[in-house]
C-alpha cells in the first residue's frame, strides 16, 4: 500500500518537500542543541519545561482524540464515521510520534533514554506515560493498516483486530489522564494542582483533536476525489461543540476555586496569565487571545445554523484549535513555573533555535501524516473506481 | 563508542546482556564472602537532618559576610560558578526569608530575620517527590540512612524532579559545566559533570560513607550546621531540637524535610 | 522496466558508502596498542586477563556499588582492600590516561564517557 504514498501530483510533492526542509531544518537545531545543551533553549533553572513540553501535552490530546471517532462508530454503529476512521487513527498515529519526539528533545542526556526501559520505574508517571504512548502508537498503527488493507482488498477486517479496537478506546483515554496526572501530582506546584486536571485535558483534547479532523477533512474533500461526508462533519461539530463547552466550564471551575478560596498559590498563576504578576507579563496577550478565541468559538458553534455552516465552521474550527492551543500549548506548562518555589518570577520566553526544532517537530509529525493519508485516500479512491 | 549507546545494544539481545554481566558473577563467585564492603569508618544512621542555627551564622555573615559552607561545599563537589543567575548551579545557598518561607513569611517579623538570609539546601525529605517522580530511579532515597541521592551517571536529563521539588533545591546543568570552573580550583578526588544531567546537594554521601562529617559542617567555624541521626535520641540534633523551637520550610506539603532552621 | 541506468549507479553509490571505514583507513594500519603499566604495583583489583577484557564491566559494577549501596571497598584477588573509585584508586597507578587507557581506546575505536566527569589525572609529558 506504501506505494500509493509515491504517486501523487506536484502540490503533494511540494507539500512533502517543504515539510522535509523544515523538518531538516529542526533537525539541525537539534543537533546543535545535542552539542551544546540545553542551554540554546530559553529554559531555565526556574523554568525547567518550556515549550517543547508543553507541546507534548497538547499533541497528547489531539492524539487522544482519535477516539472520538472510533468510540461511536465501533460501539455505537455510527456509521457516518466509518469513512473517516482511518484519519481519525492516521492523526493519532502522527500526533503520538510528535509527543515521542517532543520527549526525545527535551531530555538533557537523549543517549541514555532507555534508561527508562532498563530501570523501570512505576512509581514515575513518566514512565507510565512512555508505557502509554508507545502502546497507542502502535495500536493505531496496526488498527489503521489492517483496517485499510482489508478495505482495499474489500473484505471486512480480519477479526484479530476488533479486540485491538476495543482496546484502543479506553487507551485513549488513558494517554491524556497520565499526560495530566504528570503535573496534576506534584506538590508545591499550585497551579497544576488541582483533581480535575485529566478532565479538563480531556475535554480541550476532545474539542482541538476532532475540530482538526473537521479542517482535515475539508481539506481533503477540496484537493482529492474522496469526500469523508458531510454527515461525519456535522456530526464531530456536535462533538466539538459539547467538548468545547466543557472545556470552557472546567476552567471557569478552576477560576472560581482559586479567586473565591483566595489562596495565594492557586491565584497566582492565573494572575500571571491574564493580568501580570510582579510586573511580569509575557503571557498576558496570548491568554486574552485565547479567551477571545474560545469565546468566538462558543457564539459559532452553539446555534445550529451557524455550526452547520460550512464557512462559519471552518473558521469555529480554527479558532477552537488556536485558543485551546494557546491554553494549553503556551500557557499551562509554564504557569506551573511561575511564581517559582521561592515566589519569584523568572520569565520564559523561547529562543529561536528551540522554536525552529519545536517546527520541525510539528514539521516531521505533518509529514507523517501527509504521507499516511495520501495512503488512505489513495487506496479509498481506488475502491470508488 | 559512547557508552550510553553500549547499553543501547546490549537491550537488542537480552542474551548479550546475561553474558557481558557473567564474568563478573562468576569472579564473585569464585571468592568466598563478598569481594566488596562498606567503609567500616562510615558514619551510621536511619535518616540523617541537619540544623541551622541562623543565629550563629547571622552573626558571622555580619561580622565577615561569611560563606564559609558554601565555599567549601562548592569547592570540594566542582560545582561551577556560572554568572547567569537563569543557568546557575548551586548546592547550598543564601535566601531572603520571604522566598526562604513564603509560606510563613510575614511583614512584621524582626529586621534581623527579613535582613538576613537564609541557608538553603536539598532537605533530604523523608518522603521525597523528587524520588517519587524519577523515571530511571537516578534520584533515589538511599535506605539505610535517607539520602536523597543523585546518580549521575543514570540521569535522562528529564527534569521532572525539578518540578517535582518544591524547594528548587535542583539544578540542571543547561551546558557543558566545565568551562566555568577554575582549573586551579579543581578538586581532583571528586568528579565534575556533564550537559544534561540534574545535580543537588548529597549530604556528602561521599565523605559520610568515609566516616567524615558533611563538607559545610566541617567548614563552618561556629557550629552553626549540626549534623546528625534524627531518629537516634541520644543524637546532638535530637538534642537541640527538644529543647529549642524551629522551622522547616513546607511542611503543609508533606515531604517531610529534614532541615531545621533556628532563629 | 528495470532503469539499468539508475540502478548500477546507486548499487556503486551504496557499496562505496557502505565500506566507507574499511577504505577511508586504509594505508593507516594502526600501530598494535601498548599500554603502559604501573612500575610500582604488580597486582590489579582483578587479575590481567579479567581487566583486560571486562575492565568496563567491573566499573560498571563500582559504580553502582559505591553510588547506589554505600559501599567503599573491594577486595583484590591479593587480598588487599581498594577504595572502588575511578578517580581516586584506578588513576593513581595508571596514572597516565595518555598512556594506559587511550593506548587501547583509540586502538578500538571506543570513547568512553567516564572522562566528560571524572577528571583525568594530569599529565606530565
Ligand atoms: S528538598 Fe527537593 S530535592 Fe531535596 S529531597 Fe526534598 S524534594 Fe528532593
Ligand atoms: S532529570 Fe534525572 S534525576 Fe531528575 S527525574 Fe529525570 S532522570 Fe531523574
Amino acid at each position: 500500500m506504501l506505494e500509493k504514498a509515491l504517486k501523487g501530483g506536484q502540490k503533494y510533492w511540494s507539500l512533502l518537500l517543504g515539510l522535509a526542509i523544515l523538518s531538516g531544518i529542526g533537525f539541525a537545531c537539534f543537533m546543535l542543541q545535542l552539542n551544546q545543551g540545553l542551554r540554546i533553549t530559553g529554559m531555565s533553572r526556574d523554568v525547567s519545561w518550556g515549550f517543547y513540553i508543553a507541546q507534548f501535552t497538547f499533541l497528547v490530546g489531539v492524539a487522544a482524540s482519535a477516539v472520538m471517532v472510533v468510540l461511536p462508530y465501533y460501539l455505537h454503529h455510527v456509521k457516518e464515521f466509518g469513512r473517516i476512521t482511518i484519519l481519525g487513527e492516521f492523526l493519532a498515529v502522527s500526533a503520538v510520534t510528535m509527543c515521542l519526539l517532543f520527549i526525545v528533545v527535551d531530555l538533557g542526556q537523549p543517549m541514555r533514554l532507555l534508561n527508562v526501559l532498563l530501570h523501570p520505574t512505576p512509581n514515575s508517571i513518566l514512565f507510565w506515560d512512555m508505557v502509554v504512548l508507545n502502546g497507542y502508537l502502535f495500536l493505531n498503527a496496526v488498527i489503521g493498516w489492517t483496517v485499510l488493507s482489508a478495505e482495499r482488498k474489500e473484505m471486512p477486517p480480519p477479526k484479530w483486530v476488533k479486540p485491538l479496537i476495543y482496546v484502543s478506546i479506553p487507551w485513549a483515554v488513558s494517554i491524556h489522564t497520565v499526560t495530566a496526572f504528570l503535573y496534576a501530582g506534584l506538590p508545591g506546584r499550585h497551579f497544576w494542582l488541582t483533581a480535575i486536571m485529566a478532565a479538563r485535558f480531556l475535554a480541550s483534547a476532545f474539542a482541538s483533536g476532532p475540530s482538526l479532523l473537521i479542517l482535515l477533512s475539508f481539506l481533503i474533500r477540496k484537493r482529492t476525489n474522496f469526500d469523508p461526508g458531510t454527515a461525519a462533519i456535522e456530526k464531530l461539530s456536535k462533538i466539538v461543540t459539547y467538548a468545547m463547552i466543557t472545556s470552557v466550564f472546567f476552567l471557569l471551575l478552576e477560576v472560581f476555586t482559586a479567586f473565591y478560596s483566595k489562596i495565594p498559590g492557586h491565584m497566582h498563576g492565573f494572575i500571571y496569565q491574564f493580568a501580570g504578576y510582579e510586573g511580569h507579563a509575557e503571557l498576558v496577550p496570548f491568554m486574552w487571545l485565547s479567551v477571545i478565541l474560545s469565546v468566538t468559538a462558543l457564539i459559532l458553534l452553539i446555534p445550529p445554523q451557524f455550526r452547520n455552516n460550512e464557512k462559519l465552521l471552518k473558521i469555529a474550527c480554527i479558532t477552537v484549535f488556536f485558543g485551546l492551543y494557546l491554553e494549553k500549548g503556551v500557557g499551562l506548562v509554564v504557569t506551573g513555573f511561575i511564581p517559582n518555589v521561592f515566589d519569584k518570577v523568572t520569565p520564559y520566553i523561547p529562543t529561536v533555535p528551540e522554536l525552529a526544532i519545536t517546527l520541525g517537530v510539528w514539521a516531521t509529525g505533518f509529514l507523517i501524516m501527509a504521507i499516511l493519508y495520501k495512503v488512505a485516500i489513495g487506496v479509498k479512491e481506488e475502491i470508488r473506481a | 563508542m559512547e557508552k550510553d549507546r553500549r547499553e543501547f545494544l546490549k537491550i537488542g539481545g537480552i542474551s548479550v546482556l546475561g553474558l557481558s554481566a557473567l564474568p563478573v558473577f562468576q569472579a564473585l563467585a569464585q571468592e568466598k564472602g563478598p569481594r566488596y564492603k562498606p567503609d567500616p569508618k562510615a558514619l551510621k544512621g536511619a535518616q540523617w537532618a541537619m540544623i541551622v542555627d541562623m543565629k550563629k551564622c547571622w552573626e558571622q555573615q555580619d561580622k565577615r559576610q561569611c560563606r564559609d559552607c558554601i565555599l567549601a561545599c562548592h569547592k570540594i563537589h566542582n560545582v561551577p560558578d556560572i554568572p547567569d543567575q537563569k543557568r546557575e548551579i548551586k548546592w547550598i545557598w543564601l535566601e531572603e526569608y520571604k522566598h526562604a518561607f513564603p509560606d510563613q513569611a510575614h511583614e512584621y517579623a524582626p529586621e534581623k530575620v527579613k535582613e538576613n538570609p537564609f541557608m538553603l539546601l536539598c532537605n533530604h525529605c523523608s518522603n521525597p517527590p523528587c524520588v517519587r517522580v524519577c523515571p530511571t530511579k537516578a534520584t533515589f532515597k538511599r535506605k539505610p540512612d535517607g539520602i536523597v541521592m543523585m546518580d549521575f551517571h543514570r540521569c535522562i536529563g528529564c527534569r521532572y524532579c525539578m518540578a517535582g521539588c518544591p524547594y528548587g533545591a535542583r539544578s540542571f546543568n543547561w551546558g557543558d559545566p566545565r568551562p566555568y570552573l577554575k582549573p586551579e580550583d579543581i578538586n581532583m578526588t571528586y568528579p565534575t559533570r556533564r550537559k544534561g544531567v540534574v545535580e543537588k546537594c548529597t549530604f556528602c554521601y561521599e565523605r559520610i560513607d568515609e566516616g567524615l562529617q558533611p563538607a559545610c559542617v566541617e567548614a563552618c567555624k561556629v557550629k552553626a550546621l549540626i549534623f546528625g541521626d534524627i531518629t537516634n535520641p541520644n543524637s546532638e540534633v535530637r538534642k537541640i531540637l527538644s529543647g529549642h523551637y524551629s522551622l522547616r520550610r513546607k511542611i503543609e506539603l508533606g515531604t517531610g524535610p529534614n532541615v531545621y532552621y533556628l532563629i | 522496466m528495470y532503469d539499468a541506468k539508475k540502478i548500477v549507479p546507486g548499487i556503486l553509490i551504496f557499496v562505496v558508502l557502505f565500506t566507507f571505514p574499511l577504505w577511508s583507513n586504509m594505508g593507516k594500519a594502526a600501530p598494535a596498542p601498548k599500554p603502559e603499566l604501573p612500575k610500582t604495583e604488580k597486582v590489579c583489583v582483578m587479575d590481567t586477563a579479567y581487566m583486560k577484557t571486562e575492565h568496563m564491566v567491573l566499573l560498571n559494577q563500582w559504580r553502582d556499588l559505591v553510588v547506589r549501596d554505600a559501599n567503599r571497598l573491594w577486595v583484590g584477588p591479593d587480598g588487599k582492600e581498594h577504595f572502588m573509585s575511578l578517580q581516586n584508586s584506578c588513576m593513581k597507578c595508571h596514572s597516565s590516561k595518555v598512556k594506559f587507557c587511550d593506548q587501547c581506546h583509540n586502538y578500538a575505536g571506543v570513547k568512553p564517557y567516564c572522562w566528560q566527569c571524572h577528571i583525568e589525572p594530569k599529565e606530565n609529558m
